[in-house]
Parts: C-alpha cells; sequence; structure tokens
C-alpha cells in the first residue's frame, strides 16, 4: 500500500518533468530561431533575389527560395491529396475490414511511409539521370508528391479505419451505394483529412533531402516547369554551411521566414481542425 | 391508403395532407419476404442452417434465440449487409415478393435496400445536421427538390414524435441528441425513403426503459402499414409486441408460428427451455 | 438518375480506385529494382560482406567499407530512441491520465509546434544551441580532449526531439482508444493511477506502443539534413558519444554532387539508398508479423 503511493509519486515527478523538458525545447528552439532571425533580417532578404557575389555576403536575399518551396508544396499537396484520398476511401469504404487487399495494401503503405525521402530523392535522381533529365521544378514536385502520399494515406486511414462500421451499414440499408457513401465518411473523417494534409505540408515544406537531388537549386524563380528551382530549406543549409558571417546571418532570417510559415499552417489546421469537428461522434 | 394512414397518423397535422415522394413507388398489394433453404458460411464453420421462413406483412416478427445463433446475420441477410464480411458463402434465396435478394444485380439491390429499412443496435446518426440525416436516404435516390425534402423531413420526424423535441434546432448535429432521441431519427431515417419492411437490430438494447418503451410503441403503431421484423434479447419485449415469433438456436430454426401460440404452448422441448431460461 | 446510372458510376469509382492503389504498391517494388540495379556494379566488385564490414572509405582508391556508416546510423537511431521513448511515454500517460483541461491546452500546442518544425530548422538549433554546449560544457566532464561538439550525442538530442511529437501523439491516440471501463476496473480493485495506468492503460497498448516505436526508428533512420548539421561527418566508426559520426544519409546528401565522377562512386552511394531502404523495409515487415501475432493473444 504503501510503496504504491511512493510509485506514484515517483511516476508524477518523471511525468513533470517530462512535460517541463517539452516546453523548455519547444521554448529554446522558438527562442533561438526568433532572437538569431529577428536579429539580422532586412526587408531586403525576404523581398529580393540573390545579387552578385551572393555567397560571399554581397547583397540580394531569398525571395527565390521561398517562392520555389511554395511552389513545390502547394503542387505537391495538392497532387498527393488528389491520390491519396481515393485510396484512403477505396481501403475503407470499397473493401471490407478485414480483406486481404486491404491489409497488404496498407502494409505496402507503412513501407513506404518509413523510406526515408533521401532515398525517393535518390532513386528519383537515377530516374532522371537514365531519362536524361536535368534537376527540376518538376522532378522536385514529383518527388515531394511521392515522399507525401503514404503519410496522406496513413494519416488518413487511421481516422478512417476508426469510422464506425454501423455507420457504414445504415447508410447502404438505405440503399446508398459504397461511392454515394463516400460522402458520409468525408464528413466525419474531414478533421483527419485536414489534419494529414497540414502534416504532410509541414513535411514538405521542410524537406531537403528530396529535391537536394531533384529540384536542384537556382538563384532565379522558375518560370516554367523544367527550370531548377531553390527551396528554404537547402537554402538555410547551403548558406549556413558558409564561412561567412553575412551569409549565415540571411541563412538566420530564411530558418526565420520558413519557421513563421510553417507556425501560421500549424495554427490553421488547429483552426480548420477544431471547426470541422462539429458532426464528429464523441 | 398510405397518405389515409398518415393523416390518421398525424392527427395534428390533418390539413396538411403529406404527398408520398413520387420517385418511391408502392406496390398497392403488401409483399412477403420469403426465405428459402438459405444456408450462409463464414469461412468453414456454418453460420446459418437451412433457413425457410416467410415472415409476413404488416405484422411484427420476432426473432429470439441465445445470443451468437445466428440472429443478427440473419436479419443483416435479408438486406444483404453481410456481403462486406470476408470469406463469406450464400447459397438458397431471400424473396421480396417476387425479387430475389440473394442473386439480383446490383442496381436492383440498391433498389430493394431502400425498400427494407433496417434500424442498428445502437443508434448511428450520420455525421451531419438532423435535417440531412433524415434527408440523406432522399438525396441518394435523386430527391433534389428541397421544398419537398424539408417537408419529408418535417413529416417523419412528426411520426417518430421527434419534431417538437428538434424543430428548433435542424441544423445542428444529429449527434447532441440523446440516444433515445438518436435512435428515433435513424427510424425516421429509414422511413423517409418509404420502405415495405423495417429491420430492427435489438433497436432499443442501447435505450432507457422510458425511450425504448417509446420506440416499441412506435413500431406498434407503424405495423399497420410497416413490416416489422425484429430481433431481441428481451423476452418480455417479444412478449409485448410480437405477432410472430421465430426462435433460432445454433443457425437453425426450431419453432416459427403466432407470438401466443409460441409463448404459451412451445412445442420443443429447446423453445421451452429457452423461455424458461435454462438457456441463454 | 436511374439507379443503373449510379452502379456504372460505383464500379467506375471502384475501378480507378484499385488502379492507383495497385500502382502505389508496385512503386515500391520498382524503387527496390531500380535501386538494385544501380548498385550492382559495386556489388560485382566487392562482396556484400566486405562492403558492410570494412571501415575504410576512400573512394578515389577504390576503397568502399562502410562501416563506419553503418555503425553512425545505428548509434544515433539508439541514442535518439533511448532519451525520447521514456520522454514520450511519460508525457503521453500524462496527458490522458493525469492532466486537467487547462494543462492540456498548453500542451498540445507545444508538441503541436515541435511536430511542424521542419528538420532544417531543428539542424539550424543543433548548431547554435546544442553543438557548443556539448563542446564547452558536456565534453570538457568526460574527457581532457578537445571536442567540436558536432558528435553522435548531439545528432542523438535532435534526433529525440524530432521523434518526440511523433510518439506522444501516436501513445496519446492509443491511450485514449483504452475504453474506460478497464480503468474502472482497475480502480475498483483499488489500483493508483500510475498501477491502472501501466498496468491497464500501457499494458493494453503495447502493441501500439511498438509499432509507434518501429514507426520513429524508421523516421530515425532516413532524417538526413538535421542530422548532416550536426553529426560532424568523419567518416570513421564511433567509439563512444562524444565521437563524430557520419550516418548513411548524410553519406548521400553530402555526395551526390561528386559522385558523378566516378561510376563506381556512385553505385556506391546508390548501394547505401538500397540498404537504407532494405533494413526499413524489414524493419517495418518484422514488427507488423510481431504486431499481428501479440494482437492474436490478446
Amino acid at each position: 500500500m504503501k510503496s504504491s503511493v511512493i510509485f506514484e509519486k515517483i511516476a508524477k515527478a518523471f511525468m513533470y518533468l517530462s512535460i517541463a523538458i517539452v516546453f523548455v525545447m519547444v521554448a529554446s528552439i522558438i527562442w533561438t530561431i526568433f532572437k538569431r532571425g529577428f536579429g539580422c533580417i532586412t526587408w531586403e532578404m525576404v523581398s529580393s533575389l540573390p545579387g552578385g557575389g551572393f555567397y560571399i555576403g554581397k547583397e540580394g536575399g531569398f525571395l527565390n527560395a521561398t517562392v520555389g518551396s511554395l511552389y513545390i508544396v502547394l503542387s505537391s499537396t495538392l497532387l498527393g491529396l488528389i491520390i491519396s484520398v481515393p485510396i484512403v476511401f477505396y481501403l475503407n469504404v470499397f473493401l471490407s475490414q478485414k480483406s486481404k487487399r486491404a491489409y497488404w495494401t496498407r502494409l505496402a503503405f507503412d513501407v513506404l511511409y518509413g523510406i526515408p525521402s533521401i532515398v525517393y530523392g535518390a532513386f528519383a535522381f537515377t530516374i532522371m539521370i537514365y531519362m536524361g533529365l536535368r534537376t527540376s521544378l518538376l522532378g522536385g514536385i514529383i518527388v515531394i508528391t511521392l515522399l507525401i502520399i503514404p503519410i496522406l494515406v496513413r494519416s488518413m486511414d487511421e481516422v478512417a479505419r476508426n469510422f464506425p462500421r454501423d455507420l457504414l451499414e445504415a447508410s447502404f440499408s438505405l440503399g446508398a451505394t459504397r461511392l454515394e457513401t463516400i460522402g458520409v465518411v468525408l464528413r466525419q473523417i474531414a478533421p483527419g483529412i485536414a489534419t494529414a494534409t497540414l502534416l504532410s505540408i509541414g513535411r514538405a515544406i521542410g524537406d531537403a533531402a528530396g529535391v537536394m537531388f531533384t529540384a536542384g537549386f537556382s538563384d532565379s524563380i522558375p518560370t516554367t516547369l523544367s527550370q531548377p528551382a531553390a527551396t528554404l530549406p537547402l537554402s538555410i543549409f547551403f548558406q549556413l554551411s558558409a564561412p561567412q558571417a553575412e551569409v549565415q546571418n540571411r541563412a538566420y532570417a530564411a530558418a526565420l521566414v520558413l519557421t513563421i510559415i510553417v507556425l501560421i499552417i500549424s495554427l490553421a489546421g488547429r483552426f480548420i481542425t477544431n471547426r470541422f469537428s462539429k458532426h464528429k461522434l464523441n | 391508403m398510405r397518405n389515409l394512414f398518415l393523416k390518421k397518423f398525424l392527427k395534428s397535422d390533418s390539413n396538411e395532407p403529406f404527398t408520398v415522394n413520387a420517385k418511391f413507388k408502392h406496390p398497392d398489394k403488401a409483399e412477403e419476404i420469403n426465405i428459402k433453404d438459405f444456408n450462409l458460411y463464414i469461412e468453414d464453420s456454418h453460420i446459418l442452417k437451412n433457413i425457410n421462413l416467410t415472415i409476413p406483412a404488416n405484422k411484427i416478427t420476432c426473432i429470439i434465440g441465445p445470443s451468437g445463433c445466428g440472429k443478427s446475420t440473419l436479419l443483416k441477410s435479408i438486406n444483404r449487409l453481410t456481403d462486406s464480411i470476408e470469406n463469406v458463402r450464400k447459397t438458397g434465396s431471400i424473396l421480396l415478393g417476387n425479387d430475389d435478394l440473394q442473386n439480383c444485380t446490383e442496381s436492383e439491390l440498391v433498389e430493394l435496400r431502400r425498400k427494407i429499412g433496417l434500424v442498428p443496435q445502437r443508434p448511428t446518426p450520420l455525421p451531419m445536421s438532423i435535417m440531412n440525416n433524415v434527408a440523406y436516404g432522399c438525396k441518394i435516390h435523386g430527391v433534389k427538390n428541397v421544398r419537398q425534402l424539408r417537408r419529408t423531413v418535417r413529416h417523419y420526424l412528426k411520426v417518430v414524435g421527434l419534431w417538437d423535441e428538434v424543430k428548433d434546432r435542424l441544423r445542428s448535429p444529429a449527434v447532441r441528441l440523446s440516444i433515445g432521441q438518436q435512435q428515433r431519427l435513424c427510424l425516421a431515417r429509414s422511413l423517409a425513403v418509404e420502405p415495405e419492411y423495417i429491420l430492427a437490430d435489438e433497436a432499443t438494447s442501447a435505450l432507457d426503459p422510458v425511450s425504448s418503451r417509446i420506440v416499441e410503441d412506435l413500431f406498434v403503431k407503424l405495423k399497420e402499414q410497416y413490416s416489422i421484423v425484429m430481433v431481441t434479447h428481451t423476452l418480455r419485449q417479444a412478449l409485448r409486441i410480437a405477432d410472430y415469433v421465430v426462435f433460432i438456436y445454433m443457425g437453425e430454426i426450431i419453432e416459427v408460428g403466432e407470438a401466443k401460440e409460441v409463448f404459451n404452448n412451445p412445442k420443443h422441448e429447446l423453445t421451452k427451455n429457452y423461455l424458461q431460461g435454462t438457456i441463454s | 438518375m436511374s439507379n443503373q446510372f449510379r452502379i456504372i458510376k460505383d464500379k467506375t469509382a471502384n475501378g480507378v480506385m484499385s488502379a492507383i492503389t495497385i500502382v502505389s504498391l508496385v512503386f515500391v517494388i520498382i524503387m527496390g529494382i531500380g535501386l538494385y540495379i544501380k548498385s550492382i556494379p559495386i556489388l560485382e566488385e566487392h562482396s556484400l560482406w566486405e562492403l558492410v564490414s570494412s571501415s575504410s572509405w576512400q573512394p578515389f582508391k577504390n576503397d568502399f567499407g562502410f562501416l563506419p556508416f553503418v555503425m553512425g546510423t545505428i548509434w544515433v537511431t539508439m541514442i535518439a530512441i533511448i532519451i525520447a521513448l521514456p520522454l514520450s511515454l511519460m508525457t503521453a500517460i500524462f496527458l490522458t491520465e493525469y492532466a486537467r483541461k487547462s494543462v492540456k491546452k498548453f500542451v498540445y500546442p507545444a508538441l503541436d509546434i515541435l511536430a511542424s518544425l521542419p528538420s532544417v530548422i531543428y539542424g539550424v538549433w543543433g548548431t547554435i544551441v546544442i553543438v557548443p554546449l556539448i563542446s564547452d560544457k558536456i565534453a570538457p566532464w568526460f574527457s581532457s580532449e578537445f571536442s567540436t561538439g558536432y558528435t553522435v550525442l548531439a545528432a542523438g538530442l535532435v534526433l529525440s526531439l524530432m521523434l518526440l511529437p511523433i510518439l506522444v501523439s501516436l501513445f496519446v491516440e492509443l491511450f485514449v482508444c483504452v475504453p474506460d471501463d478497464l480503468r474502472a476496473a482497475a480502480y475498483s480493485l483499488g489500483a493508483t493511477k500510475w498501477q491502472t495506468a501501466k498496468n491497464v492503460v500501457v499494458k493494453k497498448s503495447l502493441p501500439g506502443i511498438f509499432a509507434s516505436v518501429v514507426l520513429a526508428i524508421s523516421k530515425a533512420l532516413g532524417e538526413t539534413i538535421a542530422v548532416l548539421m550536426v553529426c560532424g561527418c568523419m567518416p570513421e566508426v564511433p567509439k563512444g558519444l562524444l565521437d563524430a559520426c557520419y550516418p548513411l544519409p548524410a553519406l548521400i546528401a553530402n555526395n551526390y554532387g561528386e559522385m558523378l565522377s566516378l561510376p563506381l562512386y556512385e553505385s556506391a552511394l546508390m548501394f547505401a539508398a538500397l540498404l537504407l531502404f532494405v533494413v526499413v523495409i524489414i524493419f517495418n515487415l518484422t514488427s507488423r508479423i510481431i504486431l499481428k501475432r501479440i494482437e492474436k493473444n490478446n
């Protein structure tokens, strides 16, 4: 009796410690990025393209990277959703719960989910070389799309799987076809789709390893799909590895911009999730 | 005839005649469900054995039996919700009127399923507003006219006695209703597509006594117009409302008959034991 | 709209959806085959065992020993999991079993932030905060030798922080799914909150916890940029926490530019990718099989 109370106290102490660590780490990251970033950010950095001698500390900014990232992330998220939403519905509405095909599909997506983005990047790179393509915006979009499809499928499926079978049966018993029943499921898992989307945007915008091989890097904003495109993470990475303090400062500024974008997405996600969950069970 | 019934049913609303959706044509004569030599296997186990049964129209038929005996499976077989079970095998036929439910095309199936409403064990409000829950079935079957939908919703909410409770919040999510209200909503949803049969799978088991009584009373009123098949665990409920009783044991029909007959004078030893509570 | 038309739509959707699904499945296989074909040149020159067990890495002298990179990957992943697992378990238990709503309101957004930050930001933070911390404060404690701070420990720490939100959210989801009846049963037997959490909630979710950890590992194995920025990138087998390391993904990312100079070099890097690919697949598959078994026993 007594020892159980002592264990309770110890356990509680560890829990508070864990929570404290989480908070300290978050605070540390945000504080570091914001302090460094605001210390050196200027309007010129955000709004202009790299000028001559950019990488030895001369004038210019990283607008190329910001725009490149947005191009890649927005198009690949859209493509990813178009491909993955049908897969999730197929798994959960068209196939029955214990179906073999659903089992193997889920397994395959588990595997795809686990494959690191660097492997996707390397694989895509060899394919591009084989086909005689150069690094390009299109290559980046394709790799990021492939990268986020498993994330989207897995996290949406996680929600959709918990969709009560009773509700499906209720819809079927009213004479709805499977396709029509999707509408019902869609409402229920809408918050899941929203969070999955944001999760994948977060991963897409932050991914450097995949685009490194495929989108390449460029000092200008791409105007066609076949031109190489810069991305924020790569821009940060390259500039931070330069020895000059001026170039490093721009990396901090770029890191600040990336962090702010990501935080806004995350906030928006929270808002959307709360609004969508109105009709949700429980 | 249907309208007449509805008028009688809704005395308060009698000055406002209700027109049945033209979409859904009703047979002049109520159809019976005929189950012939029906067998159902899941993997290697024989779940339903050689079922032969006629479910009479405009009556309440209660399916009773110990848990796991195949009551619910039989019920779900009627509107083919058993299709989604993996490795299921079925033989025999289930006829609604002259249409074979087991061997029909999919486009006939969606139509047949419309004719057979289902009230589930636990209420299953769809994740949408109260209004859309009731209108959902009609919309699926192609009713687009908003006024028509509205009228249908109001009408069937009145039928299940929910109208006065929810008329001010038709747009609010159905999940916010109490569980008893939800079950009545599900009933209204099934009725809205104008079925002929209503299948109820222990429809009152999740409800409190008061709500469950309300639903029971509804069934009794509805049987004038609909044929109701109920699976129930509570013998007392079967005793209260059943016209016909089907006793199933281990996937086989042991005894069928008029409720009074079966309850007062069971012919089979197993039925006797079950009614006395020695098997459950 | 006739029923026939509705069914046709339904069937079409079925066809399209299954096609999309099958194509995505085939993609796994294509990827494996593609990487394998690219690795053939180096596998013809050196045996698999030779590649994995040798620790000499001099691409321009035709020496391709992957041991330092393999060991680097293992070290970093292990450290990250060792740090992240207890932290995330405790946090998840706290959130589901103990925390009041008002506390959760602060913790979830904090975890959200952690989850949403890109890995390059972790890298930046690591180079600004963790690396100096290790080289100035932690390393002098353990040895008199100077440490740059770009070490296994730094990479493990940064990585563990990246795994934390993933693990916590997975765990919380698991724990919430444990029915309250079970908790009530434990309480009614006189169990304390912690005993209930430990013996009922965690035990009930063990398969899920296992699966979550495997997911986290596979994520850790492939994490590139953040690790690359703090790992030190020395192609030597690390002997301790304060040695520099060079995990496989960092190797690939760092050298893709020059790999085209030598055909065998390119093949070597593709072999590294294949190695990661295979290890991740094996991880996922074994975990799945074990999971199924645990589920059956329950």
